[in-house]
C-alpha cells in the first residue's frame, strides 16, 4: 500500500512533517481492517525507509569494534520492562519498584558479576564505558590528591581515557603517557620503572578497538607497589575469558554496545577488598553506593546482564568461529596481495579486530570504494577526522601506511559468504587503486620510495 | 521412552529450524539457522533424562524468543540487506531480506 511520492517518514512518528493529515486515513484503514495484519506491519515498517534508500541495498556490517547488533535474546529480555514493568527500582514502596529492582539486581549479580568474577556488590551501573573511565580515572585521582598526584596510562588508550587524563593534567596532575612497542604491547619494565611514590593509578586498556592488541593482564607490579590498577575493558569483557582477582584489577570498565547489549549503558567494577574508594562525577540522590547517583535505567541493565549472560555461554563458540572467520580473511586478502601489513601483535590479539595496512593505497578511498561494505579505518570516536589513528602514530607505523589502514571487524552474527565478499571486493579494489596509484608505478620499478626527496612546488 | 524422547528432540528441533528460516533479518537468520543446527549436533548424544528434559525445555523457549523477535522485527523493517540474495537460498518460504 503506498500513500504518495511526498510522504518520507512513518506517520508514526511524532515529527515527521506535513503527515498529520494523514493519520485519521491510515489509521482508518487499521481499523477496518482493510490491510491484512502482516500487510500493516510491513506498511508500518516500510515507510521508516526514507524514499530514496528503497531501492538501496544495506551494506555489509564488518565494524564489530564500533558497535554491535543488539542480540534478539537481549531484545527478548528488555521487551517487558520497557513496556510493562516500568516502575522504578530505587521506589521501595511498590511493588512496581520491587519487581524493577529485583531485574536489575539479578542483572547485576547472577550476570555482570558472575561474567568478570566479581562481587555484586563491586558493579556499578553507569551509561557506558566512557563513563565508567571517567569515573574511575578522574574519581580515583581526585580522591587520593593530597598525597598521590601521579597516573600512569599509555599512549594507545581510547580518546576518553586520554581526554581524563589531559582534564586531570589542567587540575595540576603529573600523567606519564607510555609509550607502546611496534606489536602494540607495553614493555612491563617501562610501566615498573614509571611508578613512583605518588602514583595513584595505572590505566590500560585490555584489547586495543583498533589494532585488537591484548595486553599482558597477569601482572602483580601494581598491586606489589600499592597503585590502583585501571582497564578499559569494554573490546574484551564477553570476548576473552576475564578474572578481575588473576589479573589483580582494581577498577574495569564495561560497555554494553560492545557485547551485543543496547546502547546507553555499561558498568564499572569497583573493587571492595581491598577497598577502592573514588570521588563521583554525578552526584545526587545517592544510587550506586553513592558512587553514581541517579535512576538506573532498568530495561537498559536488563539488556546488559542478558547480554553478559550469553556472552559467558557462548564464549568459546563465538571465539572459535570469529577466529576461523578472521583466518579465512587474512589468509584470502594476504595471498592475493602483495605489500600488506597487520598491524598489531599477530599471536596476542583478538581474532575479531583485524587492522592491515594496504600500501600505495589511500585507506579513505579504499573504504569508499568498498561502499557495500561498512568497514572503517581507526576508531569511530575519530572517524570525522582525515588524520590518520593515533594508535598507528603510537606503534610506530609509517605516515602513508598509517593512512592505507583499514579496521575490519568480525562478530557472532558475520557469515562465511561476507567474509568472502569482503575479501574479494578488498583484493579488485586494491588492485584497482594501485594501477592508479604513480607510488606504486614507482615501486614496481624498483625505486625506493624512502629514499627519494620530496619538494613542494 | 527412547524412540519418544528421539521423536520429540526432532520435532523441536524441525520446529526451530523452520521458524529461524522466516527471520526477516539475514544477519539474524543466519546465525540462528547455523546455532540452532549446532547445539541440537552439540547435545545429540545427551542421555540423561533430566538433562534431555531441561535442553528440550531450553529449546521450546528458544523457538517461542524466535518467533517473538520476528514479530518485532517486522515492526522496524528496513530495506534489503546487499547480501540478502545468496542468503536466500536457505529459506525456501523467506521472500524478502
Amino acid at each position: 500500500m503506498e500513500f504518495g511520492s511526498g510522504f518520507k517518514y512513518c506517520i508514526i512518528h511524532p515529527f515527521s512533517s506535513g503527515s498529520l493529515e494523514s493519520i485519521p486515513a491510515v489509521l482508518g484503514q487499521f481499523w477496518n481492517r482493510q490491510l491484512t495484519r502482516p500487510q500493516r506491519f510491513r506498511t508500518v515498517g516500510r515507510k521508516l525507509i526514507k524514499k530514496h534508500e528503497q531501492d538501496e541495498p544495506r551494506p555489509l556490517y564488518m565494524d564489530f569494534q564500533a558497535t554491535t547488533p543488539m542480540d534478539p535474546r537481549v531484545l527478548d529480555a528488555m521487551l517487558p520492562y520497557q513496556v510493562n514493568y516500568y516502575g522504578n527500582p530505587h521506589s521501595r514502596t511498590h511493588a512496581y519498584g520491587w519487581e524493577s529492582e529485583s531485574a536489575m539486581e539479578t542483572a547485576r549479580k547472577q550476570q555482570v558479576a558472575d561474567l568478570i568474577g566479581a562481587d555484586p556488590r563491586e558493579i556499578v551501573f553507569t551509561s557506558g564505558a566512557t563513563e565508567s573511565n571517567n569515573m574511575a580515572i578522574k574519581g580515583v585521582a581526585r580522591f587520593y590528591k593530597a598525597k598521590k598526584r601521579h597516573v600512569i596510562t599509555t599512549q594507545t588508550e581510547h580518546k576518553c581515557v586520554l581526554d581524563s587524563c589531559r582534564i586531570l593534567e589542567s587540575e595540576g596532575f603529573d600523567v606519564t603517557y607510555l609509550p607502546v612497542q611496534n606489536n602494540g604491547l607495553l614493555d612491563l619494565e617501562l610501566l615498573e620503572a614509571s611508578i613512583r611514590t605518588d602514583t595513584s593509578l595505572v590505566s590500560v586498556m585490555t584489547v586495543n578497538n583498533e589494532i585488537g592488541t591484548i595486553r599482558f593482564m597477569r601482572s602483580q607490579i601494581c598491586r606489589s607497589k600499592g597503585v590502583f590498577f585501571h582497564t578499559d575493558a569494554a573490546q574484551a569483557v564477553g570476548k576473552i575469558p576475564i578474572s578481575i582477582s588473576d589479573w589483580k584489577i582494581d577498577l574495569m570498565s564495561i560497555s554494553g554496545h560492545k557485547i551485543y547489549g543496547p546502547k546507553g549503558v555499561g558498568a564499572l567494577y569497583v573493587r571492595r577488598r581491598p577497598r577502592v574508594r573514588l570521588e563521583p562525577i554525578q552526584n545526587g540522590g545517592g544510587q550506586e553506593r553513592g558512587l553514581r547517583s541517579g535512576t538506573v535505567p532498568t530495561p537498559l541493565a536488563v539488556g546488559l546482564g542478558a547480554a553478559c549472560s550469553i556472552a559467558q555461554e557462548e564464549m568459546e563458540y563465538d571465539h572459535q568461529r570469529v577466529s576461523m572467520l578472521a583466518n579465512r580473511l587474512v589468509q584470502k586478502v594476504m595471498s592475493e596481495i602483495p605489500d600488506v601489513i597487520m598491524n598489531g601483535d599477530p599471536e596476542q590479539r583478538y581474532p575479531g579486530c583485524i587492522n592491515l595496512s594496504f600500501a600505495y593505497v589511500e585507506g579513505e578511498s579504499l573504504l569508499m570504494a568498498l561502499k557495500d561494505v561498512a568497514l572503517s579505518s581507526g576508531s569511530a570516536c575519530t572517524s570525522a577526522s582525515l588524520e590518520p589513528s593515533y594508535v598507528l602514530r603510537a606503534i610506530g607505523a609509517d605516515e602513508d601506511l598509517a593512512h592505507s589502514s583499514i579496521r575490519f571487524g568480525i562478530g557472532r552474527f558475520t557469515t562465511e559468504e561476507e567474509i568472502d565478499y569482503t575479501a574479494e571486493k578488498c583484493i579488485e579494489q586494491v588492485h584497482r587503486l594501485r594501477e592508479m596509484s604513480p607510488l606504486w608505478e614507482m615501486s614496481q620499478e624498483g625505486i625506493d620510495l624512502k629514499s627519494i626527496n620530496w619538494t613542494q612546488h | 521412552m527412547a524412540a519418544n524422547s528421539r521423536t520429540r528432540r526432532w520435532s523441536s528441533e524441525a520446529h526451530a529450524m523452520n521458524e529461524t528460516k522466516l527471520c526477516v533479518c539475514v544477519c539474524y537468520r543466519n546465525y540462528a539457522l547455523r546455532r540452532v543446527r549446532d547445539a541440537f549436533k552439540a547435545n545429540r548424544n545427551v542421555e540423561d533424562p533430566k538433562a534431555v528434559e531441561r535442553l528440550m525445555e531450553e529449546g521450546w523457549q528458544t523457538l517461542a524468543l524466535i518467533q517473538r523477535q520476528q514479530t518485532v522485527t517486522k515492526l522496524s523493517e528496513t530495506q534489503r540487506k546487499f547480501f540478502s540474495c545468496l542468503s536466500a537460498s536457505f529459506s525456501g518460504r523467506f521472500q524478502r531480506a
